[in-house]
């Protein structure tokens, strides 16, 4: 079933992280296997990574916190040796870390170098995007990675029931559009042509790291964009270029977009005020971050729309 | 809100109804009202039978509802609901008999399976309004979304503003009466009943053809639109089904030739 979240403040800043917490934890019941958020802090010169060392449910055997302690100083070491200076390493678990460097080349030999340490996934990467992805419920995983205090401009969420891949990080919402900074994407539904469209994106020399279809929308929408598409037309080409059902987020540094397919197959509920857009799969999510009576409506089939800071 | 469920996954196994309205007598039989912010949504639904089965309450108020799924369920009985406020998904369905207000907006499948009684909307709903019901009056004064009235077998829906896309989708009787624009694909693989529009409309589904009003349906839709109170639009067009579908006597190949 899957739920999936959205806030943006037209203005200034908000307690985004707390805001998707509270949207999130709402919808636990369509989705208690896995939490995510992609969230925009204030944006920096320093590029801010996100990466996993590992899943937290596979096997731990004997030194697995020993090997965990030597792939982050393999991690550190190789991005000083691709020539990123690093600011801050720091973990929230012991296998997952947010690294804030400085660094002027292109991002995707980097992401690449980092990734070839083993069992390494860089979750996300830019100057303002950071994903945080974990299994259990919204709040769980807020407070292990200490989200409550994350202020920010526009941020997304999901709450995952599993049902194209496993339940793992890799598997867990939001996806980064790897290689390309600071763009994510959530997806409540499934697409019928995801094998199509990862063979064609590997062959433009994308790699995928989960079995899981959603992971593909935020790359094919990256790529166009990277064509020189603005985030509407790439949004408005996908309704007729991915098959399937689905409603989708996707967030870039400044602004939040949603498209519906043409079936209106998954829900979604809508509220607009002069200082925020919030939207959810449900309107209890809605309402768990405003706190007066508010009037919604649902977007319908074929419809994008995009809404700029 | 702690929510606890049973081993077979059940919310709230052991809910008993929370007691917490003040019911008064009444012209029309006694009314009650309660505030639903603090409840879950199994106690706000046990606080409703207990009114109107066991106090006979013939007017129930719910204020704050909070968008909250499956509310006012299962009613069984003639009786008025009010809901100051907007539901979420499954609201009023498996209902036969209540009237019922709801102030505010709903989400999907609102009065799905819906036996006889009335259920008014203020504002917006969801998509599958009125899916599969039976009997009554859905009435939504704002925009629905997709699917209205799915696999509909009576009653009416009626839509003030504009439906999404496959109003009418297995439409087999019962009648839609859209004021605004509809969607792509009205009145998909419909086996009989009529949609009426009042706007535009996007594309026809499979099977569904465009039939001339009678007088009788001008008396239809002006008392229907009568009773709730909507502006007539400027023209009607109506909807059925084609029946080039209607292979009900055909067997399949195969089954034939068992049968020779």
């Amino acid at each position: 079933m899957c739920g999936i979240a959205g806030i943006i403040h037209r203005d200034g800043t908000g307690e985004i992280g707390a805001e998707v917490t509270r949207m999130l934890q709402s919808m636990k019941h369509r989705g208690p296997d896995s939490s995510g958020f992609a969230l925009y802090g204030p944006p920096s010169d320093l590029l801010v990574m996100r990466l996993k060392l590992a899943d937290p449910n596979e096997a731990r055997g004997f030194g697995w916190s020993d090997r965990l302690e030597r792939h982050r100083d393999e991690v550190e070491h190789r991005l000083a040796k691709i020539g990123a200076m690093v600011d801050v390493i720091h973990g929230d678990q012991e296998y997952a870390y947010r690294v804030t460097f400085r660094y002027s080349g292109e991002l995707k030999p980097l992401a690449d170098y980092v990734e070839d340490v083993p069992g390494c996934e860089v979750l996300s990467l830019g100057h303002s995007l950071e994903i945080v992805k974990d299994l259990n419920d919204a709040e769980s995983v807020a407070e292990r990675y200490g989200l409550n205090g994350f202020t920010g401009t526009h941020a997304i969420g999901h709450v995952r029931m599993a049902t194209e891949s496993d339940v793992d990080i890799s598997g867990a919402h939001p996806y980064w559009a790897y290689p390309f900074s600071d763009i994510a994407v959530v997806h409540n539904g499934q697409l019928t042509n995801y094998h199509m469209w990862r063979r064609r994106l590997e062959r433009s020399g994308h790699r995928f790291q989960s079995e899981c279809d959603s992971e593909i929308i935020a790359v094919y929408l990256a790529q166009k964009m990277d064509g020189g598409l603005s985030l509407e037309t790439a949004m408005k080409q996908s309704l007729d270029e991915l098959d399937g059902v689905f409603t989708y987020l996707v967030v870039t540094a400044d602004s939040l977009g949603v498209a519906k397919d043409e079936m209106a197959a998954k829900p979604l509920v809508l509220y607009e005020s002069p200082e925020l857009v919030a939207l959810a799969s449900e309107e209890v999510a809605i309402r768990a971050v405003i706190g007066h009576e508010i009037d919604t409506y649902d977007p319908y089939e074929r419809e994008v729309l995009v809404w700029h800071r | 809100m702690k929510i606890s469920y049973d081993a077979r996954g059940l919310a709230e196994p052991a809910a008993q109804a929370p007691k917490v309205a003040t019911i008064e007598a009444g012209e029309h039989g006694s009314r009650a009202v309660f505030d639903a912010a603090a409840l879950t949504t199994r106690q706000i639904n046990l606080e409703l039978r207990r009114l109107i089965y066991d106090e006979g309450v013939a007017e129930v108020t719910v204020r704050n509802p909070g968008a909250k799924h499956s509310l006012a369920v299962g009613i069984l009985a003639r009786c008025r609901i009010i809901i100051e406020g907007s539901l979420g998904y499954f609201g009023c369905g498996l209902i036969d008999g209540p009237e019922i207000h709801i102030t505010g907006r709903v989400g999907w499948s609102v009065a799905e399976n819906m036996m006889s009684g009335v259920v008014v909307v203020d504002k917006n709903a969801g998509s599958l309004t009125g899916a599969a019901l039976r009997g009554g009056d859905v009435v939504v004064r704002g925009d629905v979304g997709a699917r209205s009235g799915i696999d509909q077998k009576g009653g009416t829906v009626i839509v003030g503003g504009n439906a999404g896309t496959m109003t009418g989708f297995m439409l087999q009787r019962g009648r839609q009466i859209i004021r605004g624009n509809v969607g792509g694909g009205l009145g998909d693989s419909m086996y009989d009943g009529a949609i009426y529009v009042g706007g535009k409309v996007t594309s026809l589904g499979v099977d569904c053809v465009e039939a001339g009003l009678t007088a009788e349906d001008d008396e239809f839709l002006s008392r229907k639109l009568g009773i709730y109170g909507l502006e007539p639009p400027g023209s009607w067009r109506k909807f059925v089904c084609g029946r080039k579908l209607w292979n009900y006597d055909n067997l399949e190949p195969a089954e034939r030739k068992l049968v020779l």
